[in-house]
């Protein structure tokens, strides 16, 4: 009866698990695995100024959506400023940094999520630009007069007037009307500022737009330069061909116009970098714009309608019940002894951020010290809860230490040790302490070997991507786990350790 | 993994428990939760005991809370040896048997020396809970120090030999003596190095017996035979058993007695969850007897009944 009813029960768990995940897997098309995902891409404008005591605005322009790309979020990080955004009209948005009093050295910082989008927006949702002649006087005008008459007999619509106009530009030589127009040592942006100015002189509305190349990790981007032009009812991008080889990256366009990225009152010497670095994020997150009204209801009202912050929180905590059930087979099926029911799990917890190598050495080194002030303790006769606490407060020594000399040493990865379950490790000091009097140090040995052992399989499985993958874009495949899991409990066949244990029975 | 189906299909035919098993089918079904505390609080078990007239050994004093240790040397004064352990300790950790005084200092079963701060630090560790399941805090008991009876005298070393009696549904089952050596320091867990020895249920004579994991026919320590000793009193070990079951409600639990030179069979503790060596001590699974209890215990109404069960069908066969 007992039997039947667990049966049912772990059953049911799992076909409601199994059901849901097989629903999101066909009928909303998640990716089962990790690689089918969409790039996003961080970019980080830092912006450093000199004030000059008093009053400081800084007008800087950001990104927009704009073709395939995206600003899924933004953040603004200035200690003091009051922040507003202005429109320009046809150059972009600018975010204005304003302060009362400034002094001495200052630093803003603006961060971008962006996305490729698979729906692009083409259409153009601004009225047909005018067309601004620009002022040429005198020689120029007459440059470029001539240079557009040649090209406009040379071409039949906007585009190709448009692409002669940057071919003359590119392929100037000494003493034509190109060269004389670009002036001495053209750079790109020069380029295609006379460019943009030549295409309006023809009568296309035109403009510059500066942006910059999204690539996987770099610190100092710059921003490049291309045109666009107005023609049958949209904008229109003209590449100047300078970025050829790297073409395939994709440009975010920044601000159009030629208006400096950084406006500054109130301050000198100013300079910006640009970062820019790429994460990986579910395609699900972009599909999910296609699905129908329930199914977006389902989905907000899951995990991915979650803050970003919370939902790599969850990415964490869903593979925690993974380690479980194997620490329940580790336990009750091989019979491994570890301290602490959870502690291994723990463990592997922190090993995710230190790495397992040098978690293993650091908790080793963390318990080694730990117990060696555990047995002097033991010789001042403290009552347990003292002791205990005295413990917990040496173990948070040893981790700053640790923590510092590993850094001194060069190891970055000795600056998260910090995550280390500190209470847990005292707990196992103690408890260790107890097992290896009452029982001898091999007992304790053992039985610490085989926590750490447990720990780093528990880690190994936890940290595979295909795991965390599974369980966050299906955390319904929980129900399947603890379907295995009350089936675990009532297992009732020996152990493997149990084999050893009754060999001189097996006869 | 041939090897290791094999040996699984050996265990199963000899009806070995695993820890799974003795858990699932056993402790888990035939324990009342509520139970527990009976046993797992050695003073309950003791004034149970003692209610029932079973005879448990003299309980000397429980120190429950911090500010009578202090009291404690006062207490001992007029005991020249006794016991001090956990109320919920388990394996025999935390137990300090106290031979004799040496000037004013404690000698113990181990041959170490105690003064009083040192014996009381000790308690205070036993009241914070070092010792306890769980950790949680704990009492200590100062009780009467078993004399044990010359008859295991010739093989054990130090410390107190103990018989424990599996009692399945008040039916004896299974049941060893247990013999401390050097290497276990005194204590009487084959966990920790003390020899066991199987018992025959219909006479309590001493069968083969395993040491580490092994078999040996001499006390390792003493070089004496430890096959072949019949326990006295074996018909008293048997009934305290057996009634060891209406005593705490368990199902399925391990008795420990203890023979005194004077008093003879002493109840020394109840295990609700009591330890499978007792089948390598024996060469013998429990399965087979377990489940023979369980489909005949219509018929196993009177303790007298359960006795005789037990010499009957559990009596060694060579």
């Amino acid at each position: 009866m007992r039997r039947v009813h667990l049966y049912v029960l772990a059953g049911v768990l799992a076909a409601v698990g199994f059901g849901f995940f097989f629903y999101k897997l066909f009928v909303f098309g998640f990716p089962l695995t990790p690689e089918e995902r969409t790039d996003v891409w961080r970019v980080e404008v830092q912006i450093h100024f000199d004030a000059e005591d008093g009053p400081a605005k800084a007008a800087m322009f950001v990104p927009r959506r704009t073709g395939g790309l995206i600003v899924v979020d933004q953040s603004f990080v200035s200690p003091g400023y009051g922040i507003t955004t202005e429109q320009q009209m046809g150059r972009g948005m600018r975010v204005v940094y304003a302060i009362r009093e400034a002094h001495g050295p200052q630093a803003l910082y603006y961060r971008a999520v962006i996305q490729t989008s698979r729906i692009l927006d083409e259409e153009s949702r601004e009225p047909t630009p005018a067309v601004s002649t620009p002022l040429l006087e005198g020689a120029r005008r007459a440059a470029a007069d001539a240079l557009v008459a040649a090209v406009h007999q040379q071409s039949s619509d906007a585009t190709t007037l448009a692409m002669l106009i940057v071919k003359r530009l590119k392929q100037a030589r000494l003493g034509d009307e190109a060269s004389f127009l670009l002036g001495p040592q053209p750079t790109n942006r020069r380029l295609v500022v006379v460019a943009v100015q030549l295409i309006q002189f023809a009568g296309i509305p035109a403009r510059m737009v500066n942006g910059i190349a999204l690539a996987p990790e770099r610190r100092g981007a710059n921003f490049v330069h291309w045109i666009e032009y107005f023609s049958s009812g949209r904008w229109r991008t003209l590449d100047i061909g300078e970025t050829a080889p790297e073409a395939q990256k994709p440009f975010l366009a920044w601000w159009r116009g030629d208006a400096p990225f950084v406006e500054l009152t109130g301050g000198r010497e100013s300079h910006y970098t640009i970062s820019t670095s790429r994460s990986y994020e579910l395609a699900t997150r972009t599909a999910l714009s296609r699905q129908r009204q329930l199914e977006k209801k389902l989905v907000e009202y899951s995990i991915f309608g979650l803050p970003l912050q919370a939902q790599s929180l969850f990415r964490v905590i869903l593979v925690i019940p993974v380690g479980i059930l194997l620490l329940v087979v580790l336990r009750n099926v091989v019979g491994a002894k570890t301290f602490g029911t959870f502690m291994p799990v723990l463990i592997a917890l922190s090993f995710r951020q230190t790495g397992l190598l040098w978690g293993c050495i650091f908790i080793s080194i963390v318990v080694g010290l730990g117990l060696a002030v555990r047995f002097y303790l033991e010789r001042l006769k403290l009552l347990v809860v003292p002791r205990l606490a005295s413990v917990v407060i040496v173990v948070i020594l040893l981790i700053a230490m640790l923590t510092v000399v590993s850094y001194r040493v060069g190891l970055e990865r000795g600056l998260s040790i910090g995550l280390f379950p500190i209470v847990i490790l005292t707990m196992t000091i103690e408890r260790m302490t107890v097992v290896w009097e009452e029982r001898g140090p091999k007992e304790a040995l053992q039985q610490g070997l085989g926590s750490i052992f447990v720990a780093v399989l528990c880690y190994l499985v936890m940290s595979l991507r295909i795991v965390e993958h599974l369980f966050f874009v299906f955390p319904e495949l929980l129900l399947v786990v603890l379907a295995g899991t009350i089936l675990l409990g009532r297992y009732s066949g020996y152990r493997l350790t149990e084999l050893y244990r009754f060999r001189l029975l097996a006869r | 993994m041939m090897n290791w189906l094999r040996i699984v299909t050996l265990l199963k035919r000899n009806g070995v428990v695993g820890i799974n098993r003795r858990n699932a089918e056993y402790t888990l079904v035939h324990n009342p939760r509520d139970c527990y505390p009976l046993v797992d609080d050695k003073t309950i078990t003791k004034v149970l005991a003692q209610k029932a007239g079973v005879a448990v050994p003299e309980l000397y004093g429980v120190i429950e809370i911090h500010q009578q240790v202090r009291k404690l040397p006062g207490l001992l004064r007029e005991h020249r040896d006794f016991v001090v352990k956990p109320a919920r300790g388990s394996q025999g950790d935390g137990i300090v048997v106290v031979t004799g005084r040496s000037r004013n200092q404690y000698r113990t079963a181990d041959g170490s020396l105690l003064d009083d701060e040192e014996l009381c630090f000790h308690v205070s560790n036993i009241l914070a809970g070092t010792y306890s399941l769980g950790g949680q805090t704990d009492k200590a008991l100062i009780e009467y120090r078993v004399n044990f009876d010359p008859v295991f005298e010739a093989i054990t070393y130090r410390g107190v030999p103990d018989v424990r009696i599996i009692v399945f549904l008040g039916v004896p089952v299974m049941a060893m003596v247990r013999l401390p050596t050097r290497l276990s320091g005194g204590k009487a867990n084959l966990h920790q190095g003390a020899v066991g020895t199987g018992v025959d249920m219909a006479t309590g004579e001493t069968l083969s017996a395993v040491w580490r994991d092994e078999l040996v026919a001499e006390h390792p320590d003493t070089g004496n035979r430890v096959s072949g000793v019949r326990i006295p009193k074996w018909d008293t070990l048997l009934e305290l058993g057996a009634r060891s079951y209406e005593l705490t409600g368990l199902g399925y639990q391990g008795i420990d007695i203890v023979l005194d030179r004077d008093k003879g069979p002493l109840i020394l503790e109840l295990n609700a969850r009591p330890g499978l060596a007792i089948q390598i001590a024996n060469q013998s699974g429990l399965g087979g007897r377990l489940e023979a209890v369980e489909r005949e215990r219509a018929g196993l109404r009177t303790i007298a009944d359960r006795i005789a069960f037990a010499r009957e069908r559990f009596a060694h066969r060579a």
